[in-house]
């Protein structure tokens, strides 16, 4: 008995509440008319789709920068690098490489400047992050509009100038990673190896990332910043470094989710990947400043099942689409909670 | 001399973003091909709609809780008072004071759960009070869409979606415009509703009076300084709480006051924004995040409304792209509160680094 407390202690009601929540669904889900199999793919699929994007918060958090609100830094970095690449008009792997690269670079030099900033405002990062990331959106919306694209299939077609709020990507590199080895079980359920490689590998560079001498360093620096500095450990550095490897992370990952949706959403479309990033991780267990890989996983299977099951299960059940409004009450909620919980 | 020269300096540092915004204005102004009088109408129009709300954020501040983002609370119990007076068919004045009444418990409610909150979130009230208002506005979304209409009794058909229940995503209000009407006199061609600019005038007169008062006192002490007026015997979470409430409860009333005004309830997504212009608006004033003054609250929302009226004009007839102005106008919204917090935050680190600075020195001579 005791152990089971203690369980529930470290898990968290939350959490607890939510996972029972979601296995309901998946149990009820048959009784209701929803195949198995389609929501399994729905759940495998969206979890491809967002990890890295969840993955991206656990830098930041580990060096104490806190929740990053300010991912749409980031995301604006991948889509530089989308965009880009169709630019060139490079498909299959060298697209998606190419876009990944100039990615990584954009992402380099905007998260340089943004960790160098959050530097500068100890202690108040995580709004002045989420209005960084909004300013921003909106600054990228009239350069958008401004830079001179040419691909056809990416600027607006009567124009000739400015790019469309959505970009096919279908000719270029579509599901070049989720259709890698790929295996199909049933009719309507594929399983997206390659989805599950790419979050691997990339779970893997940021487990051995904070085993180097510098993640050790930022971790240190996260846990406890006076101490960091007696040791002899640049401070500010670390947290540079861990701002420009969470927002490469997002870069990545906003870049795997193009690929696997078919489209590049631009202008105010990161705006909506904000608040669900943040409230996964917090969803699979991590605080304002502790993160782990473990917590990334839970997080994303957990809300994404939520979003996955409730529009399919509580529509057919009771024929209201209450989706949206337990969407918001969820990830709004694990935040908030996830805010008043005592630092340390 | 040399004092004066300081003197001008500090004042040219305190008022750098409203300076700034008058420059940028003087130059949209020209770009944007309005006419003086539309602009002088439009101003006051906006004036006496936005100005309530913008200053329901300055008792947050006095308190040391930064801007209070969970002001939507207060706005969405408004929208609930007008929608319930809209149904039951109550028309002009009556129909407002009555919607005030109605959300007054709601409001006052959000408030308290809200200063709960905050005072669970010490040192970062303003991220938490905007995820607060994020996810109150979750409840509020299921409050109007599932149970109106089915639990809570609604008669007005005009109100309901198709599907018999939930609230309609745009409603006209019969109360329009009953505060405007009041004692309006048109000045040289600018109609000016006395009967609203009253009512602000009352709360800034409310609110520099409650200043002086024995909880604005402590308000005062607890935003300087928790430990201290911990130790002075003032009970800093009680005081917090209470002017989270009083910032709702008015943030509530001014939300009805700019509804009013605009004739139209946008039901599910009105309250969001609320928050957002009235903290740029009190930021381009010139406020920052642990000082504001009614005087911030009427000149900013003064310079960012012209700023928002002219701006999209200007850049449609700069760049012929319409939308390019539209962006505009939201990245100087985010931009001005960005900067401001960024600036607040900057000055309390190297504040802070002084002290430390002192310290060393203080403990070297006393060797």
């Amino acid at each position: 008995m005791n152990r089971i407390n203690q369980f529930i202690k470290s898990f968290g009601w939350p959490r607890i509440i939510i996972a029972l929540f979601l296995i309901s669904l998946f149990i009820a889900g048959p009784f209701f008319g929803v195949s198995t199999d389609m929501s399994l793919n729905d759940v495998f699929v969206r979890f491809g789709m967002n990890a890295i994007l969840v993955l991206s918060m656990v830098p930041m958090i580990q060096s104490g920068c806190g929740l990053n609100f300010g991912i749409p830094v980031g995301l604006v970095a991948g889509l530089i690098g989308a965009v880009m690449s169709l630019e060139f008009k490079l498909t299959g792997p060298a697209g998606i490489l190419a876009a990944f690269l100039i990615a990584i670079i954009a992402a380099t030099i905007f998260g340089y400047f943004y960790g160098k900033l959050l530097n500068r405002v100890k202690g108040d990062e995580m709004i002045i992050a989420t209005y960084v990331g909004f300013s921003f959106i909106f600054f990228m919306n009239m350069m958008w509009i401004v830079l001179p694209f040419k691909n056809p299939s990416s600027v607006q077609g009567f124009k000739g100038t400015g790019l469309r709020v959505t970009i096919s990507v279908q000719e270029y590199w579509y599901h070049i990673i989720s259709d890698f080895l790929k295996i199909k079980f049933t009719e309507h359920f594929t399983f997206p190896t390659g989805m599950f490689i790419f979050f691997a590998l990339m779970s893997f560079i940021v487990w051995a990332f904070f085993r180097t001498k510098i993640g050790a360093a930022i971790t240190a620096v996260g846990s406890n910043p006076e101490y960091a500095r007696a040791a002899g450990i640049d401070v500010d550095k670390m947290r540079v470094i861990s701002v420009i490897f969470s927002t490469i992370l997002a870069a990545i990952g906003i870049i795997v989710y193009q690929q696997s949706f078919g489209f590049i959403q631009m202008f105010n479309a990161p705006l909506s990947f904000v608040f669900p990033s943040v409230a996964a991780v917090l969803l699979g267990g991590a605080s304002v400043n502790k993160a782990s890989i473990a917590n990334v996983i839970i997080g994303t299977i957990l809300f994404q099942g939520i979003l996955t099951m409730t529009p399919s299960v509580i529509n057919s059940a009771i024929s209201i689409d209450v989706s949206e409004v337990i969407r918001i009450i969820v990830s709004n909620g694990m935040i908030v909670y996830a805010l008043t919980r005592k630092a340390r | 001399m040399k004092l004066k020269s300081d003197s001008l300096k500090r004042f040219l540092i305190d008022s750098a973003v409203p300076i700034l915004f008058i420059v940028i204005s003087v130059i949209a102004i020209p770009l944007s091909k309005f006419t003086g009088l539309y602009l002088v109408r439009e101003i006051v129009t906006r004036l006496t709609r936005d100005t309530f709300l913008v200053l329901s954020l300055l008792l947050p501040v006095m308190a040391g809780m930064g801007i209070n983002f969970g002001m939507v609370l207060g706005a969405m119990a408004g929208q609930i008072g007008l929608i319930f007076v809209t149904d039951w068919g109550i028309r002009d004045v009556l129909g407002l004071v009555i919607a005030m009444i109605i959300s007054t418990p709601i409001a006052i409610l959000l408030g308290y759960f809200s200063g709960g909150v905050l005072n669970r979130a010490k040192g970062r009230e303003m991220i938490t009070s905007m995820m607060l208002g994020l996810f109150i506005s979750g409840i509020y979304q299921f409050f109007l869409l599932y149970l109106c209409g089915s639990i809570i009794p609604i008669k007005n058909p005009k109100l309901l979606l198709s599907r018999g229940y939930g609230i309609r995503n745009a409603i006209n209000l019969d109360t329009a415009g009953a505060f405007d009407k009041l004692l309006r006199v048109k000045i040289g061609g600018v109609p000016v509703s006395f009967g609203t600019i009253l009512i602000i005038v009352a709360i800034c007169i409310f609110t520099s009076w409650f200043r002086k008062t024995k909880l604005g006192q402590d308000m005062r002490a607890v935003g300087q300084d928790m430990g201290v007026a911990d130790s002075a015997g003032i009970k800093v979470e009680k005081t917090r709480i209470q002017s989270i409430i009083i910032s709702t409860v008015l943030a509530c009333y001014g939300q009805i006051i700019y509804l009013q005004n605009i004739g139209t309830i946008n039901t599910y997504n009105g309250a969001d924004q609320a928050a957002l212009f009235a903290a740029a608006a009190l930021l381009v004033g010139g406020a920052t995040v642990s000082r504001a003054t009614i005087a911030n609250a009427i000149v900013g929302t003064g310079l960012f409304h012209l700023m928002f009226i002219v701006m999209p004009m200007a850049g449609k007839n700069l760049t012929g792209s319409a939308m390019l102005g539209e962006y505009f106008r939201m990245f100087v919204s985010y931009g001005v509160v960005t900067i401001a917090l960024v600036l607040h935050a900057w000055k309390r680190q190297k504040d802070k680094e002084m002290d430390r600075a002192q310290f060393r020195v203080d403990v070297k001579t006393s060797k």
